[in-house]
């Protein structure tokens, strides 16, 4: 099993989230994150000051996926929240060691 | 509130026409003096300006600084606001609006502290005295809270109160006194209608001089975080531009043509100059933001006040666009020239504007300007109003500096660097806005 971390930009979540369903996804937790990358930060201007903000809003995604469904997860989402510009974001992949549901003590793939 | 004097006389008239049996309730001597009218339109504008402080530019300010720090900015107003309301009876009143003796030309005496000898039915004008007192003292109010936009996210919670406290009472007082109690710039013929002088010049100097000794924020200029929600920052300045009807038309100290004219006038110019602030930064940097169309208006509403009894029409539209301009170019200069952090630009808009709005009350107070007329050329008159801004600028900064040592020596000025950083909301209040 992977575990996927994905980290996109924020008005891609839903287009990707839709796309991950479709090629089988069940489910992934999802957080509103601040970062920067080689994007730096950005400026806001007020009153005309300039304000340096060092942290750009994303979101992140991580997604836990049976061995062989990983990658078609990774080039979905690598498919659906690219745009082409700078800030597109990342997604890394993580081997996980253990699954458990919580309910009903479950392990192994028939967590996902 | 120089036209108390001048135009007692029709709203007298209209008052005893319109609310004959408001007038039977007092006493006979009384029935014959008091304005019901007048009384009734300036007991709603004293809760008007009341509403611009708490909590119009509370939420103003509180929306433009950092998320840890919203609550000590609201702390700030409302604090002054309790304190200047004691101040206000116990001396304040009284050093502005009492007989000074011979020493009148400068300060009132203390013959009116705690409002000793004055009786529910004594008058200033045709109201009673306890709404005049109750009127002034919202304007004291408002004032020393001005200058918090200079202080916050940085400053010690007691030298808040102990600042504020002596600076009404040593600036304030006496600067109302000079203008509006009968001291030397009213007898000069200084024309500051609602208080360009007595409120914006004396506020925005104070600021500056304060923002100046204090020290700029961390991160100033470069590292600095946005604003945290310029959505209480457009509440509240809609509330500031509501309660200045009563700040402005409410200086008229009636209800006639001139609170009409001054109501209209303010109306224009805060709707011009913020016309004119957004259309700056829509050309300059390509975004209309909302932060600026609303300091746009306070731009206005502080330019257009010590003109706004004496204007036409014409003038109010001249002098939304002067004060729209014009401050925002003081903006830059104070902030990213002189590299002043007067964090939230209180000389900029409020000591600029109130001190631009003096000067063209001159040419535009000219009934060849649309204005309702100068006892004396427009020449002479700007020079009165330019030594007059001289003067309270100086007095300002002066005592603004000695109540700035006095207070750090009793009481310290700035918070250490790490409560700094976490934000005064918990390190001076233990409170926190937004607990997730």
């Amino acid at each position: 099993m992977k575990y996927i971390i994905a980290v996109i930009k924020p008005f891609k979540l839903d287009e990707v989230r839709e796309a991950l369903t479709k090629v089988g996804v069940q489910g992934m937790t999802v957080t509103e994150v601040k970062g920067f990358g080689r994007q730096k930060g950005q400026s806001e201007i007020y009153r005309g000051a300039e304000y340096q903000v060092s942290f750009v809003p994303k979101v992140k995604l991580e997604i836990a996926a049976a061995d062989d469904l990983a990658e078609r997860v990774v080039e979905t989402i690598r498919e659906h929240a690219a745009t082409g510009k700078i800030g597109d974001g990342k997604v890394f992949v993580l081997d996980a060691v253990q699954a458990l549901r919580i309910r009903t003590g479950e392990t192994g793939d028939a967590v996902l | 509130m120089l036209s108390l004097f001048r135009l007692q006389a029709a709203p007298l008239l209209f008052a005893a026409a319109l609310l004959p049996d408001v007038a039977y309730a007092q006493s006979a001597d009384v029935a014959a003096k008091l304005s019901a009218g007048n009384a009734a339109w300036i007991l709603t504008s004293t809760a008007l300006v009341l509403l611009m402080t708490l909590p119009g530019l509370a939420l103003f300010y509180g929306g433009l600084v950092r998320a840890a720090n919203v609550l000590s900015v609201l702390m700030h107003c409302f604090a002054i606001a309790c304190l200047a309301s004691v101040l206000w009876l116990v001396a304040g009143y009284s050093l502005a609006f009492a007989d000074g003796g011979s020493a009148h030309d400068w300060i009132g005496g203390l013959g009116k502290a705690f409002l000793l000898g004055v009786g529910v039915d004594d008058l200033t004008g045709d109201i009673p005295e306890s709404v005049y007192f109750m009127f002034q003292m919202t304007f004291a109010i408002i004032t020393p809270a001005l200058i918090a936009g200079a202080y916050v996210e940085r400053i010690r919670f007691a030298h808040v109160l102990l600042f504020s406290g002596l600076w009404l009472l040593v600036v304030y007082a006496p600067v109302a006194h000079w203008v509006w109690g009968g001291g030397f710039l009213q007898q000069w013929g200084a024309l500051d209608f609602a208080g360009g002088l007595v409120v914006h010049a004396t506020a925005g100097t104070s600021a500056l001089v304060f923002a100046t000794m204090l020290g700029p924020r961390r991160g100033f200029p470069r590292e600095l975080t946005p604003p945290h929600n310029p959505s209480l920052t457009m509440m509240g300045a809609a509330m500031l531009w509501v309660g200045w009807f009563g700040f402005n038309a409410g200086s008229a100290l009636a209800a006639n043509g001139s609170a009409g004219m001054a109501m209209l006038v303010t109306h224009l110019s805060a709707a011009t100059a913020s016309l004119v602030w957004v259309a700056i930064e829509w050309l300059k940097f390509g975004k209309p933001s909302l932060v600026g169309i609303v300091t746009g208006m306070v731009a206005g509403l502080a330019t257009v006040t010590p003109a706004s009894g004496f204007i036409g029409p014409i003038g109010g539209l001249a002098i939304g666009l002067a004060g729209g301009g014009v401050c925002y170019v003081a903006v830059g200069i104070i902030k990213t020239r002189l590299k002043i952090d007067d964090s939230l630009d209180v000389f900029a808009v409020h000591g600029v504007g109130g001190i631009l709005g003096i000067l063209m009350a001159a040419p535009f107070g000219d009934a060849a300007l649309g204005g309702l007329g100068l006892k004396m050329s427009v020449g002479a008159q700007l020079g009165i109003q330019a030594a007059g801004a001289l003067i309270v600028v100086a007095w300002s900064a002066i005592a603004t500096a000695a109540i700035v040592v006095a207070a750090r020596a009793l009481v310290g000025l700035r918070v250490a660097p790490e409560e700094e950083t976490e934000g005064l909301d918990l390190t001076q209040h233990g409170e926190r806005s937004y607990t997730l």
